[in-house]
């Protein structure tokens, strides 16, 4: 998402007083700024052995602390894993060493990483797969500890009523595991295509991003308009009531927009499109009306693997994907296998240390170097496929024998649940379009259907990152560049005779939509915020009786994603 | 009075002695005043058995025999007690002591 107006002004003071950034998700938030305590410096300054052993002590009591209360709070499995790590942070076998580091002179979290680090590399080095496993475990322990260390609380403290959240940038399992119910967020850095922008997007949360240093005291009154990308700071009447104006306004947009929401997308002329959402965690669903979309074109599945220790494992993921399919009712439903890596590390899963992680081991590249991750989440999609019309999606697609190693792996894991005689059904198996070579050779691929992602798009093709601000004004969608890609994709979809969407954020967009109708698009998918804007943007245009693109037929049912 | 008790037990769990009986097993020893040891050989070497870590370590399969040897006022009651959680298979609840 581009904001012509706020690119130039980012980080600068409006007239108003006001500090202008970029508009991350829309919305208006009036109340007490509360500043995220930012991350020690990287290098903590050490203090004296006696100083070191505490700091250690009072960190491992912390984190056994938050351990019990989430274990209260969890059942089944995932408490065993908890449990698990409560006895491991009690016995001594694994802190005494980390102390008498320290009483050797090593600072505290040096002292702890090796302790720790020592059990997890004799747990990774074993033969067999559930110690394995549990090494994930082990490090989600490590940096727990290592937080509390660093002085960092893992729970997120509770905010005051329309707080707006002040930080430098926010990490997405930190926005997962706060309550953002009338809050708001202003970020120094950031940008509006990160992980968490789209998040924030997702469940409505008005956010402004790169707004430069923001030099006001945590309970300092503040405004925050996440339409415009604006934070003023202790505003007098008349910014008050201004402000209290354009939220009201904007507000009765909002609730105009919603309530066209469940008439399904027409142009001005009559021609169809079909409006799909996308959803990063099922629970967003229970609030939401499946008649406002034609289906789910995104289902991302990183939100299994967040505030939990451990993988989850085959029986809790079919459970979740029948849920998600029961919601829909009949609706088609695209869910995307685990995208982790790149701005989404996976304790455990992910690599670290990689110098570019966009173009590293991310998406298909790492459910085929962990197959075995990879299998245990194709045969919860196959045993949950009989409830509905479920369709999987592969990500960060490069090259055809991904999709032919994929599909291998479908037949093996419909094997394996024939022969445990487990019901399953074997659904179409598409692949998103987001890295260029996908893009611009599409008809050497094997694909059932085809999801083309905005964002990584974007930032492959223009080679300007998607978390860095410096860059923002070049990561735009709406570049002919990026504009003519799409078209491509959408015609070698059609000359495959399969369906084609796009569910990045510039579906989303109403002054993207129109231009990416004109590439011959007529199914998007987008936050479920912003289903009533898109749809209200569609019916204003005329789009001629022709979907197809110029030179290709589109064959029956091409607009249908089946 | 300090005792000395030894006994042991057939470890008939599925995936044997892992994170989820392990905790139990450790949980249920720390109960226990005496000094208390597992072995998955006779004659040992032997480990801590109120320590998760050294008891993971362990590593012991489905059907190993465990020793346990134990020494303080407690002793025996400690010994049976872990011999009854391995033998009624880590029973949810077994862990604390009745």
């Amino acid at each position: 998402m581009t904001t012509a107006g706020g690119r130039a002004a980012a980080g600068a003071a409006t007239a108003g007083g006001a500090l202008a950034g970029r508009a991350a998700a829309p919305g208006h938030v009036a109340g007490p700024l509360v500043r995220l305590a930012e991350r020690a410096a990287p290098r903590r300054r050490a203090g004296s052995p006696a100083q070191e052993a505490a700091a250690l002590g009072q960190a491992t009591a912390l984190a056994l602390t938050d351990l019990a209360a989430l274990a209260a709070a969890t059942e089944g499995d995932a408490a065993d894993i908890l449990e698990f790590q409560i006895a491991l942070l009690e016995d001594d076998a694994l802190t005494g060493p980390a102390f008498a580091a320290i009483a050797a002179g090593h600072p505290a979290d040096r002292a702890w990483g090796e302790a720790i680090g020592a059990l997890v590399r004799d747990y990774e080095a074993t033969e067999d797969d559930y110690f394995r496993a549990r090494a994930a475990d082990l490090k989600d322990l490590a940096e727990r500890v290592a937080a509390a260390i660093a002085g960092e609380t893992a729970a997120a403290a509770a905010l005051p009523a329309n707080a707006i959240l002040v930080a430098r940038d926010l990490a997405p399992s930190r926005f997962l595991a706060t309550d953002w119910t009338g809050r708001g967020i202003a970020l120094a850095d950031g940008s509006p295509t990160s992980h968490v922008a789209m998040l924030a997007r997702a469940r409505g949360v008005p956010m402004v991003v790169g707004l430069g240093p923001i030099d006001a005291a945590s309970g300092t009154r503040a405004l925050l308009d996440g339409d415009a990308g604006t934070l003023a700071l202790a505003p007098d009447a008349a910014g008050e009531a201004d402000f209290a104006a354009r939220a009201a306004a904007s507000a009765r947009d909002a609730a105009e927009a919603a309530a066209g929401a469940a008439v399904a997308a027409a142009s001005a002329d009559g021609v169809p499109v079909q409006v799909m959402i996308n959803v990063a965690d099922p629970a967003e669903l229970a609030t939401l009306d499946p008649a406002i979309c034609d289906g789910i074109g995104l289902v991302r599945t990183e939100f299994l693997f967040h505030g939990r220790a451990g993988l989850p494992d085959e029986d809790e993921q079919a459970a979740v994907y029948a849920g998600i399919l029961a919601w829909a009712a009949g609706r088609p439903v695209v869910v995307r296998t685990l995208d982790a890596g790149g701005d989404k590390p996976i304790a455990g899963l992910t690599r670290e240390g990689e110098t570019n992680p966009f173009l590293g081991l991310r998406g298909v590249r790492l459910s085929l170097a962990r197959p075995e991750v990879f299998a245990v989440q194709l045969r919860a999609l196959l045993r949950a496929a009989p409830a509905g019309d479920l369709r999987v999606m592969i990500p960060m697609v490069s090259v055809p024998a991904e999709m032919a190693r994929v599909r291998a792996l479908v037949a093996e894991a419909a094997a394996a649940l024939a022969a445990r005689g487990v019901a399953h059904r074997l659904p179409p198996v598409g692949m998103m379009v987001e890295v260029p070579a996908a893009a611009i050779a599409l008809d050497r691929f094997d694909t059932d259907f085809v999801s083309i992602g905005s964002n990584d798009l974007t930032q492959y093709v223009m080679a300007a990152g998607r978390d860095e601000p410096s860059v923002a004004g070049l990561a735009d969608p709406a570049d002919p560049a990026v504009l003519r890609l799409v078209r491509m994709t959408v015609e070698a979809a059609a000359a495959k005779a399969v369906p084609v969407s796009l569910c990045g954020d510039a579906g989303g967009d109403p002054r993207l939509v129109p231009l990416l109708l004109a590439t011959g698009l007529r199914s998007l998918s987008m936050a479920p915020t912003a289903v009533g804007r898109v749809k209200r943007t569609i019916a204003g245009l005329v789009l001629g009786h022709d979907p197809a693109p110029a030179g290709a037929a589109a064959p029956a049912g091409a607009e249908d994603p089946r | 009075m300090t005792t000395t008790a030894t006994a042991t037990a057939l470890l008939t769990h599925d995936v044997g002695l892992h994170a989820r009986p392990s905790v139990k097993l450790t949980k249920l020893a720390k109960t226990f005043a005496s000094h208390i040891e597992l072995a998955t050989v006779d004659g040992g070497p032997w480990i801590d058995a109120k320590s998760i870590v050294k008891v993971m370590a362990a590593k012991a399969p489905k059907d190993t025999v465990l020793h346990f040897r134990a020494e303080g006022d407690d002793a025996d009651a400690a010994v049976r007690a872990l011999v009854e959680l391995v033998e009624r298979d880590f029973p949810d609840g077994a862990e604390e002591r009745p």
